[in-house]
């Protein structure tokens, strides 16, 4: 097997007694959706933070595109190619959609130190992001500060500024959140193609877009991966159906 | 795009043209005072000009900035003793009248200065980043109350007002139109930067320094560039102020005037391209208005403030321009 784009191993996190990360191992190989499910409070998004570097792991290592990536900050792993989209949107509020894609367009390009060209007469940078606007269908709405989007939109914008990156891999913490029925299924066939450009770690608490999207499954209990596998052996995985489906065994 | 004639641009026109006006309708009526106050004004907008790129666009709340426009005050200061006496400056170089050289040695001055400052305040945030930088700019108010050589607490008298070459500086428009084009200048150099790479991902530090981090720009290199910039203009002003009064002193120096910098800001409009200069013309009048009526002006500048603060957040130019909008 080639090397896998991104591995963890053996991760730890510890917040005093709780253990929020408690010795996870997981890979995403290249052109796959891994998707990462558990109940709340199992760690999913304390774990996607230490991958993307906002949070510092107690021990254990995380490999990028064969790179140890423990000593570098969140802009230097975002730089190498680790795309991140928040639980939360997190967003340049007071921009435009436009203005935020652009920023990860800008990024992308190198340093930002350029004090002189208006960016908004740079077409090197509003081609591109129009352009990924148009991808998530979000070109109608390119002028409107991002604090003015719906919540739905905000998701995507956020998706849109990952794939400005043109990134290596995508973590994705529960793009679906708080979309209706129509996005999340709109948003599953999106991420469905995406796979081909960049391998996909999703968090994800939606069942039906996991089982629909899902190369491979980690479940995650309390700090734990319990069980990994296709969907089918997660489906019919006694302790998984026990203590995150919430069937009796 | 949208309309190309904003009502921003009006009113920022409108102002700039305001401010060229009343000098020269002074000078019509024999009023030569008021030269000098569109002078005052013209330089305090632009040290707020300065501060408006760190606490306008960066959100970096620096309660420091005035050590930055008294060492542009003690540049030109002391350069000009230096001058009048025929002493040498250290190692032999000769000192200098000759305003450009001066607004340079200030400028370098600033920028030397504030990128340590920055890089130490800048691992700080909030309350403890206003904190620190206000340190900073006492420390070196104390040293300057404490050295003799220049003054001390008494500050240092610019016995002739340095010059610039083909103006006669010691008559009063000339000064004002020499600081008027510097502050225009500034202007442009505030509009040019916000609209470039490094002013949206400045303004995108702002917002939300963690989107910014998450696209793969750190935030720290962005701020200390901005905070010496800042710095730096601020810092020429300085040294136009102590031209205009003919004198430096380490009032100049102290958190009254980095306060006051953050009031003219907060008065106009933060992060306002026009701001700092409808903030100035408001400080001033103010001063000048209420300061003949009573000395307690400063009370009713609170009052007003406190008005701006809790019922106008844009300041004056969102009043009068509406609010902002990024493309």
């Amino acid at each position: 097997m080639a090397e896998p784009v991104l591995e963890i191993r053996d991760l730890k996190k510890s917040f005093g007694a709780l253990k929020a990360t408690d010795g996870v191992s997981l890979h995403l190989a290249s052109g796959e959706i891994h998707a990462l499910i558990g109940p709340n409070g199992a760690g999913k998004s304390t774990l996607i933070h230490q991958i993307s570097g906002s949070l510092t792991p107690d021990s254990g290592k995380i490999r990028f595109l064969g790179q140890d990536i423990a000593g570098l900050d969140m802009a230097a792993r975002a730089r190498l190619g680790l795309a991140r989209s928040f639980q939360t949107s997190s967003l340049a509020q007071e921009f435009s959609a436009l203005r935020n894609v652009m920023l990860a367009v800008q990024a992308r390009q190198g340093t930002s130190l350029r004090f002189f060209r208006p960016v908004m007469r740079d077409r090197s940078l509003t081609e591109p992001a129009m352009a990924m606007l148009e991808r998530v269908g979000l070109a109608g709405r390119a002028h409107v500060p991002a604090a003015e989007l719906s919540h739905g939109e905000r998701r995507q914008l956020e998706i849109a500024t990952a794939l400005a990156l043109g990134p290596k891999a995508f973590l994705l913490d529960e793009p679906m959140a708080g979309m209706g029925p129509e996005g999340a299924k709109n948003l599953t066939g999106f991420l469905d193609t995406l796979r081909q450009e960049a391998p996909i770690l999703l968090v994800e608490h939606d069942m039906d877009a996991v089982f629909a999207l899902a190369d491979r499954v980690s479940v995650l209990v309390y700090g734990r991966i319990i069980a990994t596998g296709d969907v089918d052996e997660i489906r019919n995985d006694p302790e998984v159906r026990r203590a995150y489906l919430g069937e009796p065994a | 795009m949208r309309k190309v004639v904003t009502r921003e641009a009006i009113a920022n026109g409108s102002l700039a043209l305001l401010l060229l006006a009343v000098p020269f309708a002074a000078i019509a009526m024999d009023e030569p005072f008021y030269v000098t106050l569109a002078t005052r004004i013209a330089i305090l907008a632009l040290a707020a000009v300065g501060l408006n790129i760190a606490l306008g666009l960066g959100g970096l709340v620096s309660f420091g900035h005035a050590a930055f426009f008294g060492l542009g005050g003690y540049a030109a200061g002391i350069l000009a003793t230096h001058a009048f006496n025929a002493e040498p400056l250290l190692l032999g170089i000769p000192a200098t009248t000759s305003m450009p050289v001066i607004w340079l040695v200030a400028l370098v001055v600033c920028g030397l200065v504030a990128l340590p400052i920055g890089a130490v305040s800048l691992r700080t945030s909030g309350v403890y980043f206003i904190m620190i930088t206000l340190a900073f700019a006492q420390m070196i108010y104390y040293f300057a109350i404490s050295w003799p050589a220049y003054g001390g607490q008494d500050g240092l008298s610019i016995y002739v007002r340095n010059s610039f070459p083909g103006v006669n500086t010691a008559l009063p428009l000339p000064l004002f139109l020499i600081c008027y084009g510097l502050l225009l200048l500034g202007l442009v150099l505030f509009w040019t930067l916000r609209n470039s790479r490094f002013g949206a991902a400045l303004q995108a530090a702002r917002q939300n320094p963690t989107r910014l981090a998450a696209v793969g720009i750190a935030p720290f290199n962005i701020r200390l560039t901005a905070f010496t910039v800042s710095a730096m203009i601020t810092g020429l002003a300085g040294a136009l102020f102590a031209d205009l009064n003919r004198f430096t002193s380490p009032s100049m120096l102290s958190w009254h005037m980095s306060g006051e910098l953050i009031v003219l800001i907060i008065l106009g409009g933060r992060g306002r391209l026009f701001g700092p200069v409808a903030g100035a013309m408001l400080f001033v009048l103010f001063e000048f208005a209420l300061g003949g009526i009573t000395e307690r002006w400063q009370l009713f500048l609170g009052l007003i403030l406190l008005g701006v603060v809790l019922f106008a957040r844009g300041g004056l130019m969102g009043f009068i321009a509406g609010r902002e909008r990024h493309g």
